[in-house]
C-alpha cells in the first residue's frame, strides 16, 4: 500500500518537474472543422479582466497563435478593471469570473457600446475536505468555513461547534500565489469587512502534499480545486456547504447549476457582437476559443462545461459564422 | 631550448616570451580560457541578479523588519511581515539534527575505515556508502514523508504528538544524504597520515582506540572539519528533502517534532506559485535566496580559515 503510494507520488513530481523545466504547455488543442481561413487572420486583438479566467485565455491566445498570425495579448487587472477597459473600447475581450454588473452595462452604453456578448467557458469551483476518519463534520455553513479559516478565528475543533472534539484544528490550503486561494479568501474570508485569511497551517502549491496531510491527520481540514476532487482527491471525505438554504455536496451536478454556492461559479469571457460580424479575426478567436475548451479548460484546473451548455455558447457566434461562409 | 632544474618561475616566465609555434596552441588557451571564464561569469551573473532583486524587495520593505528577531515571517498573507529569523531557524532546525546523527555515525564509519577494517573490506564497504550519494534527493523526501513519518515515527511516538510534516524525518534523511560524505572524505583524510605516525605510536604500546582518537583523529582534524562543513552546506541548500517532509510552517522552533520551513523550502513555494513579477512576494524569494548565499558563503570562507588553522603538516 505504501510503496504503491509512494510510486504514485513520485510519478506526479516527476511529470511535475518536467513540466516546470520545460515552462511549456504539452496540451494542444484538437482539430475542428470550421467556415474560417484561419490561416490569413491578422490583426490583433486585446484581452484583460479577471485572473481567474487569465490562464484559460493565456492558454488558448498560445494554441490560436500557432494557427493564425492575429496577435493575442493577455493582461490580467481584475475582472471589475477588465470591464472598465473593455467599456472605453481599449479591449476587444474582457475575462471575467461574475456576469457583469448591470451599472457596468450602462458604463459600456455611454460610451456606444451597446452590444455586449456574453460567453461562458467554464466553471470554476472548491472543495471544503476532512480526513476520512472525521466523524464529527457533515456540513459546514459558510460561517464555519470562515471561522475555521481566518486569522483569529478558531483555534480548536470546539471553538467552532461546542460538541466537536478539544483538539487543535490542522490546517492545510493552497499557496496564497495560487487561483484557489484567492477565491477562497474573496468568497469565504473576505466577505467579512477586514477579515484576513490564516497564515497558520500547512500551505503548500503541490495538491498532492496537502492530500497527503489530510489524509493522515485526523484533525485536519483542507481546500481544494474541484479538478483535483473528482480526480484523485476522492479518498478523503467531501464537507457539503450550506449557504443558508440547507447542506449542498459538492458534485459535478451542484457545481454545474450553481446551487454549490458559494464555492462554484460561473468563468465568462465577454465581447461585442459587432466584433463578430465585421472582424473574423475575432470571430475566429472566439469560435477557436469555445472549440478549444473540452481540452484546454482541464488542463489550467478549471471543469468543462457539459456539451449542451458548450454548444448553447457555440450558437451565439453561429449566425456570424454562417455568414462569413457564405461570404468567401 | 633548454629547461634548467625544475624552477617552474623560470619556465613560466620563458614560455610567456615565447611564441606559439603552431596556431592549434593558441586555439586551445582561447577555449581552456574561455572555460574557466564562464563559470565565473555564471557566478558574477547569480550574484548580480540576486542582489538586484533583493535591492528591489528592501525599497519596500525595512530592514528592520527583515531582520526583526521577534517578528514573524508571513510574506504571502495579510497583515505581511517579513522577519526572515524564522525561516533560518527552520535552517537551523533541520541542520542541528541531521547533524546530531549524521556526525556520530559518518565519523565513526570514517574511522572504522580507516583504522580497523581490512583493506577487503574496506574496498567493498566504501563504495557501496558512496553510492548513497548517487540517491535523488526527492526521492529520500518521499521516503521520510511516507516511511519515516507515517509508518515509524508516528507508530512509534504516537500520530498526536508527531505531525505529519514534521523536522526529524527531513533530519534523518538528510543525515542519511550527508553521511557519506562525511565518511568518504574523512577517510581520506585519516588514510593519508603518515604510516610512521600509526607505526611510532603502536611502537610506544597504544591500543587501535589510542591511535584513531588521540593520534590519527587530531592530525586529519583540518579534513575531518571540511567534510563536516561540505555537509553542513549541502544540509542548508538541500530542498526536496525538507519541503516535503518538513512542512511549509515558518516557525521558530528548534523541537525536532514542530512543522518548520526552511529557506530553501519557502524558495520552493515562491518559485511554484503565481507570484507576479515586481510584487514584494515574488521579490521576497530573492531576499531570501540572498541570505542563503552570505550564509553558505561565510561558512566556505570559516571552512577555509579552519582547515589552514588545523592543518598538520609532515613533510
Amino acid at each position: 500500500m505504501t510503496s504503491k503510494r509512494t510510486f504514485a507520488q513520485l510519478a506526479f513530481l516527476g511529470a511535475a518537474l518536467v513540466l516546470i523545466a520545460c515552462n511549456g504547455r504539452t496540451i494542444v488543442a484538437p482539430d475542428f472543422e470550421t467556415n474560417l481561413d484561419f490561416g490569413s487572420l491578422g490583426g490583433q486583438i486585446r484581452v484583460d479582466g479577471s485572473s481567474t479566467v487569465f490562464p484559460i485565455s493565456e492558454a488558448v491566445a498560445e494554441e490560436f497563435s500557432y494557427v493564425s498570425r492575429t496577435r493575442v495579448n493577455v493582461g490580467f487587472s481584475g475582472t471589475g478593471g477588465g470591464f472598465e477597459k473593455f467599456c472605453r473600447g481599449e479591449t476587444q475581450v474582457s475575462n471575467a469570473s461574475r456576469p457583469i454588473k448591470d451599472s457596468e452595462l450602462e458604463a459600456c452604453r455611454k460610451n456606444g457600446i451597446d452590444d455586449v456578448l456574453e460567453i461562458q467557458v467554464a466553471i470554476d469551483a472548491l472543495t471544503v475536505l476532512v480526513n476520512p476518519e472525521n466523524d464529527w463534520v457533515q456540513c459546514l455553513t459558510v460561517d464555519e468555513t470562515h471561522q475555521l479559516f481566518s486569522a483569529g478565528g478558531a483555534e480548536r475543533w470546539n471553538d467552532v461547534r461546542p460538541d466537536w472534539p478539544d483538539k487543535k484544528i490542522s490546517r492545510y490550503y493552497p499557496g496564497p500565489d495560487s487561483g484557489t486561494f484567492d477565491y477562497f479568501n474573496e468568497t469565504i474570508i473576505e466577505a467579512v469587512e477586514g477579515a484576513t485569511h490564516t497564515a497558520e497551517g500547512t500551505p503548500s502549491e503541490d495538491d498532492n502534499i496537502l492530500a497527503i496531510g489530510v489524509q493522515e491527520d485526523r484533525y485536519a481540514i483542507g481546500y481544494f480545486g474541484f479538478a483535483y476532487f473528482l480526480g484523485s482527491g476522492a479518498s478523503m471525505k467531501a464537507v457539503a456547504i450550506d449557504n443558508g438554504n440547507g447542506c449542498v455536496e459538492p458534485s459535478f451536478e451542484t457545481a454545474l447549476n450553481g446551487s454549490y454556492a458559494p464555492l462554484s461559479r460561473p468563468l465568462f469571457i465577454y465581447t461585442r457582437e459587432s466584433f463578430m460580424a465585421e472582424r473574423p479575426e475575432m470571430l475566429g478567436f472566439i469560435e477557436f476559443y469555445i472549440k478549444s475548451m473540452d481540452v484546454l479548460v482541464p488542463d489550467v484546473g478549471y471543469i468543462t462545461m457539459p456539451e449542451a451548455d458548450k454548444l448553447a455558447q457555440l450558437a451565439k457566434i453561429e449566425p456570424y459564422l454562417q455568414a462569413a461562409s457564405v461570404a468567401d | 631550448m633548454t629547461v634548467r632544474g625544475t624552477d617552474t618561475e623560470k619556465l613560466r616566465a620563458e614560455l610567456k616570451g615565447r611564441r606559439f609555434k603552431h596556431p592549434g596552441e593558441f586555439v586551445i588557451i582561447f577555449v581552456l580560457t574561455a572555460c574557466a571564464a564562464a563559470t565565473v561569469l555564471t557566478t558574477a551573473a547569480i550574484i548580480f541578479t540576486l542582489f538586484g532583486e533583493t535591492f528591489t524587495f528592501f525599497k519596500d520593505v525595512s530592514i528592520f523588519t527583515f531582520f526583526d528577531p521577534r517578528g514573524e515571517w508571513q510574506a504571502l498573507i495579510d497583515p505581511r511581515d517579513y522577519a526572515v529569523i524564522e525561516l533560518v531557524a527552520g535552517t537551523a532546525n533541520v541542520v542541528f539534527w541531521s547533524m546530531v546523527f549524521a556526525l556520530p555515525l559518518g565519523l565513526g564509519a570514517a574511522i572504522w575505515l580507516s583504522e580497523y577494517a581490512s583493506s577487503r573490506s574496506r574496498r567493498i564497504v566504501k563504495p557501496m556508502l558512496e553510492v548513497l550519494t548517487g540517491v535523488p534527493t526527492v526521492v529520500y523526501a518521499f521516503f521520510a514523508l511516507t516511511f519515516v513519518t507515517q509508518d515509524v515515527l508516528r507508530p512509534l511516538l504516537g500520530a498526536e504528538t508527531v505531525p505529519i510534516f514534521n523536522s526529524l524525518a527531513a533530519s534523518l534523511l538528510l543525515a542519511v544524504m550527508i553521511i557519506p560524505t562525511i565518511a568518504s572524505i574523512s577517510e581520506d583524510a585519516m588514510a593519508n597520515v603518515p604510516q610512521g605516525l600509526r607505526e611510532a605510536a603502536y611502537g610506544l604500546g597504544a591500543t587501535r582506540l589510542e591511535v584513531a582518537s588521540k593520534v590519527i583523529f587530531p592530525a586529519a582534524l583540518s579534513g575531518i572539519i571540511a567534510s563536516v562543513l561540505l555537509a553542513v552546506a549541502r544540509v542548508i541548500g538541500e530542498t526536496m528533502i525538507v519541503a516535503v517532509a518538513a512542512g511549509s510552517t515558518p516557525n521558530l522552533s528548534l523541537w525536532p517534532l514542530d512543522t518548520v520551513q526552511t529557506m530553501t523550502g519557502y524558495m520552493l513555494q515562491v518559485g511554484l506559485g503565481d507570484a507576479a513579477r515586481g510584487t514584494p512576494d515574488y521579490d521576497s524569494l530573492f531576499a531570501v535566496g540572498s541570505t542563503l548565499f552570505v550564509m553558505t558563503f561565510a561558512l566556505n570562507v570559516a571552512a577555509g580559515m579552519i582547515v589552514s588553522r588545523f592543518r598538520e603538516e609532515y613533510e
